[in-house]
């Protein structure tokens, strides 16, 4: 069901862990639901130097972590507040539909640990343009 | 993969066929292949074919040969009982009772009904899965006109005190119908002693064929038919008859049901080394179900701090065959509706795996999951955010 990109980010995630002091953290989801994502950012001259993640979570939800932690290292906070939850999925050769919330989830953390890091530095948080629903798509998880 | 080894601890959710019965069944495919209400010899070779097997079902549950009705599986002969018996009792009344751990066949059935203005009533189950039968007493009304309660649940094993709640129902002249596909061979069942007026089996829980099952129906029952049409199962289910199918039904029950005890003193013997050994090497993790009144085979465990289908993956990768109660696996995002039942947090239901063992497992077997298996939690609970390694606290919500 999934493809051999999300199995290869599964099996050998990339950039599992945390950061010490970290510049920004961003956790989303909810253990109700089954997947809750930890982000970790480390920051410096408004590029992210590094990120790492932990995650809750099922396949989709690991690979997209260690997908979308790629995607952002060595990115300027605007490149990778531009990440969609599209480019993650994508970037994974599809998820399966009813795992897209998966990614969307990744796309989120990313935004909460850079948000994070904006209000420690006194500025003022960035606004999500496409607010996604914290719920699923079909809204059964009301976590 | 390729060569890898497969260790199946699935059997729960289907076994494979064995020899013996694939081999009684082909003859029924390729030389006795008419149909048993034709008038020429082959079609005779079919129907004795037929009632062989009714016999076989029949002695397995000691039940008369025809209160046996073939059918297309588990699913059909749950459907079967519930709307059939609903529909031929409605004079009386449009009140069911049902338990809330059935298997979806069931409930999604008394949901259907509840939409044509039944009420239904699902009765709850304590943190192990046992229905009370004090419960089932209280919700009996005047209006109740049918009881359903499943022999042995699908998911955590658990064995419900069927004798007690059927005598209950007897008592208040309300037909009982049990779901047994999980029992039957694996739990030794008379349907007499155990008052039981109807019960669903499917062939492909103890080594028969797929696509197969029967419905137990006592003489004297009323209920409508499900499937309409030809005259086939003394004019109760139509459609010519799966021969080859039922044949290896009969067989497959048979061979379960010969030595029940031994069988299940093997497979629980392995069951219950496995069971022991997952628990003392992996902390924060609890045995879902009944501690004794469970299937032979059954394991049903909630690990803390991960989630079921990441563990199914990893197995998987290392040819390990089993099953969980995530959502994440199920199609829906909810979690196993059993384990909600029994009072499981929603985030510990997310962690749950179920191991079922059968004929094909081993000693070795055992030694493999029991190697395989910690590193598998140890290492998604590294990646878990939920997780502080060390402390082992939990600051789930």
């Amino acid at each position: 069901m999934y493809s051999d990109r999300v199995m290869d980010h599964f099996k050998n995630p990339r950039n599992v862990g945390e950061i010490d002091n970290a510049d920004g953290i961003g956790e989303v989801g909810n253990p109700v639901c089954g997947d809750i994502m930890k982000i970790f950012l480390k920051i410096e001259n408004s590029i992210i130097t590094d990120a790492k993640f932990k995650t809750f979570g099922c396949g989709a939800a690991i690979s997209s972590s260690s997908m979308a932690t790629e995607l952002v290292r060595g990115k300027t906070l605007e490149e990778a507040w531009e990440v969609s939850n599209k480019a993650v999925a994508e970037a994974l050769e599809g998820l399966p539909p009813i795992k897209m919330h998966c990614s969307v989830l990744a796309e989120e953390g990313i935004h909460k640990a850079n948000n994070d890091y904006r209000k420690k530095q006194g500025l003022e948080p960035w606004v999500e343009k496409n607010p996604h629903s914290h719920e699923h798509d079909d809204g059964t998880c009301q976590g | 993969m390729g060569e890898k080894r497969i260790i199946y601890m699935d059997h729960s959710a289907t076994t494979y066929v064995r020899k013996e019965v694939v081999e009684a069944m082909v003859p029924y495919h390729t030389e006795h292949f008419g149909n048993p209400s034709s008038i020429y010899r082959i079609a005779r070779e079919s129907k004795k074919a037929v009632d062989a097997a009714r016999t076989q079902v029949a002695k397995a549950l000691g039940a008369e040969p025809d209160e046996i009705y073939f059918t297309s599986g588990g699913s059909e002969s749950d459907n079967w009982a519930i709307k059939g018996i609903a529909w031929a009792n409605r004079k009386k009344g449009t009140h069911i009772i049902t338990s809330k751990i059935e298997h979806h066949a069931v409930i999604h059935t008394c949901q259907y009904l509840e939409h044509e203005g039944f009420t239904v009533t699902y009765l709850p189950v304590d943190k192990t899965g046992l229905v009370d039968p004090a419960d089932l007493e209280k919700a009996i009304t005047g209006k109740t006109n049918l009881i359903s309660i499943m022999y042995a649940n699908n998911e955590i094993g658990t064995i419900e005190p069927i004798a007690e709640l059927g005598a209950i129902a007897r008592k208040h002249n309300i037909p009982f119908h049990t779901d047994a596909v999980q029992a039957v061979g694996n739990i030794p069942i008379d349907v007499k002693a155990q008052n039981i007026d109807l019960l669903s089996l499917s062939a492909h829980k103890f080594y028969g064929p797929k696509g197969m099952g029967v419905l137990y129906i006592r003489k004297g029952i009323k209920i409508h038919n499900l499937i309409h049409g030809g005259g086939q199962e003394r004019r109760h289910r139509a459609g010519t008859e799966n021969i080859a199918g039922i044949v290896g039904l009969g067989k497959a029950i048979e061979l379960a049901t010969a030595d029940i005890e031994g069988h299940n003193r093997r497979i629980q013997a392995l069951r219950d080394r496995l069971l022991k050994g997952i628990l003392a090497k992996i902390p924060h993790s609890y045995l879902n179900g009944h501690p004794v009144k469970r299937l032979p085979g059954n394991i049903n465990i909630s690990f803390e701090f991960i989630e079921g289908e990441s563990m199914l993956l990893w197995l998987d990768d290392e040819g390990i065959c089993a099953s969980t109660g995530s959502a994440c696996t199920s199609g829906s995002l909810e979690p196993s509706h059993v384990l909600l039942a029994t009072g499981l947090p929603v985030e510990i239901s997310h962690g749950s795996l179920r191991l079922t063992l059968g004929n094909v497992n081993t000693d070795e077997d055992v030694d493999f999951v029991l190697e395989i298996l910690p590193k598998v939690v140890t290492r998604l609970r590294e990646m878990s955010p939920l997780f502080k390694s060390g402390k082992g606290g939990c600051n789930v919500q």
